[in-house]
């Protein structure tokens, strides 16, 4: 018989040798993409301009003026001109930011732990539980997202508290999707099997083989969501059912400027051109975070 | 067929119970029917009839190989073993005692763990070796520390050097390397027999006779008992002590090597030895040992499963289902040409008593 012939070369040094960890090398990989750290210090910037709204902005966002209505861009002292109530368009974008922002970005952290949780069990757990939650979660993916967003925040009443809620509930079915078919993948390789065959219980399975390799996609995805809840809650805020005027939202401005959209076009797109601009950096850094976390080397 | 002679004496631990001459594990008529997608709606149901009635015994310390076409339930049959999924019907006695009723299935787990063909997808490519291999003891309740102290043995064991390898990640290694480090984990809960499914088929030739080799050493350290499911006739008879060979979810002929390779009873098997490539050129043919492929497990042959591809068959093989008759002390063959007045015409004369 044959003695078994180790592939070991060298003596090697006292301590272990730690590898990278998958997400440090995401890390690396996505600091060396131009285009995805671009996006990021644009949100960045854009959040900071949240944040300090007072300091920044040159004049108080909802104090108007009859007689400085609808100012054209390049106005000395009023550089991105006055709204249709003659309020300064430059404070009012900075304003804007926070309730933009926040209703762009809150619900879909919610959405994506109610949603993860839902698809991870119905995925790991198959069969009978499996076709009971997948359908129902069906019935709600069923509407289209903007009708369902209207239905319900026509329904619990307009506000910013009932919007965000609405919103959540149409990304949940959106991520529980993409959560089960991820799960769904994972726990048919053999290494949930192998654990499944050292006894381990289920819980104690999904905390340590599922979740570490079905949530960096799921997060992707929900990532990529947050600039489409931005253009919803602009269009809540628009048909009057999220914030109400006289708070500056993005959305809402796009409302009460589209009367002056043939006196002032430039002007009226203001709001839509700061929603185009954040909700594309999102989508590319979610890109990017995608492409980080594809590569196997 | 072995029994117990006494009763089994409880203070010992699982798996020294049943003393030597027990078998390890008895596998009694194992049936398991997966149902097809989409029958059964406003359709005839029908089922894939993977395992269908399987008998046989893996003594102490014995390696059973299990050959056989792809699709004939060799990869099932070890999945029911491991109780991955459960048998629609039959019983699993893990040393006289069956599992899930004497022996609670928690107990049966640490007894009996399994290799995966595919080295790459039985490792979370998110955990570090160590932590790989220390998942199983820290499930069972042993401490972090002394758990990742019993993977590094392991590792150092199976021959990798633990300072290197415990803190790497699976795609840092080699087909080989991960290999081992299955093997590694398959033995961190110290259980009494392994299952091997197709474990060696991936690996490149001269890793595959690397960790062959390395089976039979941790086997003769270990005291261990195999299960090696293969393709390949020549490893099967390198590693086995014992042979089972199934075709279309049932047992064809089971027997010791020598009895299998040198003498067998069953043309399907006869037919596979056959399919083996030969050294000799003068040996070698271009005629396939069998035409075709094996029928659909949905809907197997009436009679003996073989009867369409048999060169022997007669009109009785397509009536009369085989059992699995003992032909000799080592050997039992599911063919009605071993079974005394079974019609076929070259079948034994019936012994009158």
């Amino acid at each position: 018989m044959a003695v078994v012939t180790a592939d070991i070369a060298a003596p090697s040094p006292a301590a272990i040798a730690k590898s990278p960890g998958f997400w440090s090398s995401v890390l690396r990989r996505i600091c060396r993409d131009p285009v995805a750290m671009a996006a990021l210090a644009i949100l960045l910037i854009l959040v900071l301009i949240a944040i300090f709204a007072p300091y920044i902005a040159p004049y108080d966002p909802s104090k108007g003026s009859v007689i400085r209505r609808l100012k054209p861009i390049g106005t000395p002292g009023y550089i991105f001109g006055t709204d249709e109530l003659g309020r300064d368009m430059l404070s009012r974008l900075i304003y804007g930011a926070r309730l933009s922002l926040i209703m762009g970005v809150i619900p879909v952290p919610i959405a994506f732990i109610i949603g993860s949780t839902i698809g991870i069990v119905a995925g790991y757990a198959g069969g009978i539980v499996n076709t009971l939650i997948m359908r129902t979660v069906d019935v709600f993916y069923a509407f289209p997202s903007v009708l369902l967003a209207v239905a319900l925040s026509g329904a619990l009443g307009a506000g910013l508290t009932n919007a965000l809620v609405s919103l959540t509930v149409v990304f949940i079915p959106q991520i529980a999707r993409v959560a089960e078919s991820v799960t769904t993948q994972v726990r048919k390789l053999d290494y949930v099997d192998a654990a499944r065959a050292s006894g381990a219980p289920p819980m104690t399975i999904i905390r340590v083989h599922i979740l570490g390799n079905v949530l960096g996609p799921i997060f992707v995805f929900a990532t990529s969501l947050i600039s489409v809840s931005m253009i919803l809650a602009s269009g809540l805020s628009f048909l009057g059912l999220g914030v109400r005027p006289p708070d500056a939202e993005w959305g809402l401005m796009l409302n009460t400027l589209r009367t002056a959209i043939y006196n002032n076009p430039f002007v009226a797109a203001l709001p839509g051109v700061m929603i185009f601009i954040t909700s594309i950096c999102f989508n590319l850094f979610s890109d990017g975070l995608r492409t980080a976390m594809d590569v196997k080397s | 067929m072995i029994s117990i002679v006494e009763e089994p004496a409880y203070d010992l631990p699982v798996g020294e119970r049943g003393g030597p001459a027990q078998p390890l594990i008895s596998a009694r008529g194992l049936i398991k029917h997966f149902p097809v997608k989409g029958s059964g709606f406003m359709k005839p149901k029908k089922v894939v009839r993977a395992v269908d009635g399987v008998d046989f015994d893996i003594l102490k310390g014995e390696t059973l190989g299990v050959v056989g076409e792809s699709g004939c339930g060799k990869s099932t049959t070890a999945r029911l073993l491991m109780q991955l999924i459960l048998p629609d019907r039959g019983d699993i006695l893990f040393d006289g005692e069956t599992v899930g009723g004497a022996l609670p299935l928690s107990d049966y787990r640490r007894q009996v763990q399994m290799v995966f063909q595919d080295s790459y997808a039985s490792l979370n490519p998110r955990l570090t070796i160590e932590e790989s291999i220390a998942f199983a003891p820290r499930v069972h309740g042993i401490a972090a520390g002394r758990a990742i102290t019993r993977a590094h043995d392991l590792l150092h064991r199976v021959g990798l050097e633990p300072s290197r390898f415990a803190g790497r990640y699976p795609h840092e290694l080699s087909g080989g390397q991960r290999q081992r480090v299955n093997i590694a984990r398959a033995l961190a809960l110290e259980p009494r027999l392994i299952i091997l499914d197709e474990a060696v088929s991936a690996l490149d030739k001269s890793v595959e006779a690397q960790v062959l080799n390395l089976l039979l050493d941790l086997k003769r350290d270990f005291g261990l008992t195999y299960l090696f499911i293969s393709h390949d006739l020549n490893v099967v008879r390198f590693m086995c002590d014992r042979v089972m060979v199934m075709y279309l979810g049932k047992v064809a002929e089971i027997g010791s090597r020598d009895a299998i390779f040198e003498n067998t009873r069953h043309p399907y098997s006869a037919a596979l030895l056959a399919s083996m490539p030969k050294m000799d050129p003068s040996e070698r043919t271009l005629e396939p040992p069998l035409s075709g492929d094996p029928p659909n497990p949905i809907d197997p042959p009436s009679g003996c499963r073989f009867h369409t591809r048999c060169s022997f068959a007669e009109s009785i093989c397509s009536e009369n289902l085989p059992p699995l008759a003992s032909v000799s002390e080592s050997q039992s063959a599911a063919c009605l040409m071993s079974v005394p007045g079974s019609r076929h015409s070259r079948a034994p004369a019936l012994m009158e008593a």
